[in-house]
This record gives C-alpha cells, structure tokens and sequence, in this order.
C-alpha cells in the first residue's frame, strides 16, 4: 500500500463489503459457537426470523414510516429556518455578532436533556418529536452554515463588486452560490444526527415508532428484534445518505468537476 | 483632460497590537490619460498592489483622491473593470455566464448579452468553451476569460493586478500579444501591475517604477517603441536598451526590499 494512492472501484466495494462479511461472521462465531448467552445477544438467523414477525404480525413497517417522518419533518423545519438563518449570520458581521454567542451556548445543550421539558410543555405527542429533532440539528447547522458563508473568498467578492454588483445582489449572486455545495453536504451530514436523536425521543413516551419498539423489546429480552431494530435504522441512514449525496452531486455538477 | 488623476494618494495600515500604522504607500501623484497603457512596476511590497486596488475602490486612501473623469472614486464600480492575480471566475457559473455577469448586472436584457457574449468568447480564442466551468480551463483561458469579462461590461479604464504572474513563460507571452492587441484595436485605458521588466516594457506606452515599502513613485520612463508590437520586438536593441534601464532602476528597490 502505498500513502494516498486511489484504488479501483472493483477493489473499493469488495473491501467494503468484506467488511460486511467479517462483521457478520465475528457475530455468527460468537453466537452459534455458543460463546455469547442467547439471552444477551441473538444469532443473526434468530434476528431476520423475529424481524420477520414484526413485520408480518407487529405491523412493523408502520413504525418504521412513523420515525421516518418525524426525522424528516424535524429536519425539515429546522433547515427552513436555519439556513437562512445561517447565510445571514455568515454574510453580516452584526447579525453574526448577535446571535454566534448565543448559538454556540445553545449548541452544547444536549437535545436529548430536553425531552422532559419538551413533555411538559407539549405532551408525549408528534410535536415533542419534532422538537427534539428540531433543537438536536438548529443550532449545528446555523453555526456550520455560518462559517461556510463567512469563509465565501473574498477576491470573488471583489470581483464581483468590480462587476458593478450591488452590495444587495452580492449576497444571491456570490456567497449563496459559493456556498450552495457545502450548505447541501452540512444538511446531508447533520441529517445523519438528526436520526440519533429521533431513537432517544422515541424511547421516552412514545407509542409508535422504531425507538418505541425497541423499548418493549426490551422489555421481552428480544435481543433478536433490537438489533432487527438498529440494523433497520442504519440501512435507511445508508440509503438517506446516499440518495442525498447523488441529488447534491447533481444540484452542484460544478463543484465535482 | 487627463482620464484618471490620483491626488497626493497615501495608505497607511492600522499597526498590529498598538504599535505605528504601517505605511503601505507614500503619497503619491498620478495622471493617466486617455488610451493610455500604464504599467506599475516594481518589487514586491512595493505598494503597487495597493495603488491599483484604492484605484480600483476595494480600498480607501488614508489621504488624497481619486479622480476617474473628474469623480471622486469612493466604492468599486463597473467602470473600472479589474482582473486579479489569482483566478477569481466564479467556479458556479459557465465561461459565458461568467462574461455576462457584469452585464447582467447592468440590467441589460438577455437579446443584447448573447451577442456580446459570443463576441468575446471569439476575440479572446473560446469559441466554442462558452458552456464550459472554469475548473474545466487551464490557467491561461481562465485569465483570458477574466479579461473578457472585465471588458465586457465596456470600462472606462481596466485594471490589472499582476494577471498572468501565475501563468507559465510560453502562455504568459501569449496572453502578453492577446491583451495587447487588444488594447491596440479597443484603445481602452490601462494600469497594468507586474514585477516583471519584460512584460512592462513588451505592453506599457509608460512605465512607472515604484520603490521598496513604503511605495512611492520612483521613476516615470516612456516606452515609445512603435505599435502594433509584435514579440519580435522583444529581441530588438531599444527593446533591451530599455529593459536595462529598468532591471538598473529597479535592481536597488529589490536589493532594498530583500533586506526587509
């Protein structure tokens, strides 16, 4: 091997698939082998059987819908305010002056300490959720898109100034455009967190949903179905990544070239 | 009249942690008349940079004016177009789109940019690279490109901070002939700013040497060699006669500013 050298893309998912292979064989051995109590952990033929059942009989794919929505729907509010929020602290200094301390305050209070709170003020219901999602994923994203837009090169902006652009128009015309790919890879990723967050609102109060289940599986010593539960919400993380990498890479063609 | 006058212009910077304001440049006085082809010249940190950029209206004179046309210049605008040392196209914006920024900006509706577009995209060889990204451009088609765009919005002056210092020998010889045969047909008004002896002498009808920190105009020589210039002026003896008078002028600013 040597440093920094690219690989084909025939060797990258073989390797990235052995390690799928590797994964699942350790656990195999751990607990075919008898190593491991079946009541702390269940055999993967055991997982995809119960994962079964709760699709067939537990109407699992409901909860699966359920937590995707609140995912999204969390998300999407905080982006819709975050982003201009962001771009606006990143153009102007005094907006980012206001609101930066502030933001960096509230950016380590953990989304998941709030939840008690959140019950209190809006009950075990849908709205809960969303805010748990929504101050889990704020408070990063207007902070990351803040430094992306501040960081827009100045000689660009010079430029475009020279070009007789307005102080109004540079915003549209050069720091949203600059910064339009890294604004999309920062939701992509911060989207990713937002899916941990979702599980710990789940878990507390809640009737429905992925986390909800894997509470009472809990409660049933069904290993088998929480790790169904946590391989489940990995792969459409998985997917959500990558569909959302593909639409990035289309919306901004010019920054891959 | 004179086109461009800059009055007893000086720019000092707010020292670092209280200590005295850094003077980036000395006043200084300047007239730059119509059509004319200015070139400042001198080491780095000379503050030749700084005068194109106060010009330019990206900075402001710690003292003295600028006057373009008898304005006063207090902000950048369209009528001085400038083209950067490093390549500032906007990456998000096709060859053409990046030519018809400043148009657009002006308001101008799309049936008048397209002709203009296609216009430049010939005259500085890129037919045809219209719908092409920057990033799809070697250095010298990008600068190309930068120039197109800061002419296309028709400038009464343009500026040029050290536009081909990134490029290779062979493409900055060329890009010298194109600007230059350009500025034969265009008769445009131009300060161009370089380190580079062979390259003032080759475009300016006057150059101006600039001394080491603080800047401060050193020495005005005229460069009366005929027009239109071909390279092969290059290899002449008044060509080398002057390029010698230069490297004696600037050669004490250099070794100056090398025991900075």
């Amino acid at each position: 091997m040597k440093p920094l050298e690219p690989i084909s893309f025939g060797a990258r998912l073989a390797l990235g698939l052995l390690f799928f292979v590797v994964f699942v064989a350790a656990w195999s051995l751990a607990t075919f082998g008898g190593f491991v109590s079946k009541t702390f952990l269940a055999d993967p033929l055991t997982m995809i059987d119960e994962g079964r059942i709760l699709i067939v009989r537990y109407g699992f794919l409901g909860d699966i819908a359920i937590t995707i929505w609140r995912v999204v729907g969390g998300f999407v509010l905080a982006a819709a305010v975050a982003v201009p929020l962001g771009v606006l602290m990143g153009a102007y200094k005094p907006v980012e002056a206001l609101l930066e301390p502030f933001i960096s305050f509230a950016r380590y209070l953990p989304a998941s300490a709030f939840i008690p709170l959140l019950i209190l003020w809006a009950g075990t219901g849908e709205l809960q959720k969303l805010l748990v999602i929504f101050i889990g994923s704020f408070f990063q994203l207007v902070l990351i898109i803040a430094v992306t837009v501040g960081g827009t090169r100045r000689d660009l902006v010079e430029a475009a100034l020279t070009l007789g652009a307005k102080d109004s128009r540079i915003l549209t015309r050069v720091l949203l455009p600059a910064a339009g790919p890294q604004i999309a890879e920062t939701l992509r990723l911060v989207l990713g967190w937002a899916w941990t967050y979702v599980i710990v609102a789940e878990l507390i109060g809640s009737s429905a949903g992925i986390g909800h289940m894997i509470i009472d599986s809990q409660a049933l010593l069904a290993t088998g179905q929480i790790i169904f539960g946590i391989i489940v919400i990995g792969i459409i993380g998985l997917v959500s990544d990558f569909l959302f990498k593909a639409l990035n890479r289309r919306l901004f063609a010019w920054s891959t070239l | 009249m004179s086109k461009l006058s800059v009055e007893n212009v000086s720019r000092q910077f707010p020292a670092p942690r209280g200590g005295a304001p850094v003077p980036a440049l000395l006043p200084v006085d300047l007239t730059v008349a119509d059509n004319d082809f200015l070139v400042l010249l001198g080491p780095s940190g000379c503050g030749k940079s700084t005068l194109l950029r106060l010009i330019a209206g990206l900075d402001r004179p710690t003292t003295g004016r600028i006057l373009l046309d008898g304005r006063p210049v207090s902000a950048p605008g369209p009528d001085r177009g400038m083209v950067f040392q490093s390549y500032t196209l906007f990456p998000w914006l096709t060859v053409a789109d990046n030519i018809a920024f400043g148009l657009r900006e002006k308001g101008l509706d799309e049936a008048s940019v397209k002709p203009i577009i296609s216009d430049w995209l010939e005259r500085i060889g890129l037919a045809g690279f219209g719908n092409h990204y920057p990033k799809q451009l070697s250095g010298g088609m990008q600068q190309r490109t930068a120039i197109a765009r800061a002419l296309a919005t028709d400038p009464a002056i343009l500026l040029l901070d050290e536009p081909f210092g990134a490029l290779d020998n062979q493409t900055r010889g060329l890009m010298q002939e194109m600007l230059l045969s350009i500025w034969e047909k265009q008769k445009k008004t131009v300060i161009f700013v370089t380190h580079d002896i062979e390259e003032a002498v080759f475009l300016a009808s006057r150059v101006i040497v600039m001394t080491a920190r603080p800047g401060r105009i050193k020495a005005e020589i005229a460069i009366d060699l005929a027009h239109p210039r071909h390279y092969t002026v290059k290899t002449s003896s008044e060509f080398s006669a002057l390029k010698a008078r230069l490297t004696e002028e600037i050669r004490s600013e250099a070794l100056l500013a090398a025991h900075v």
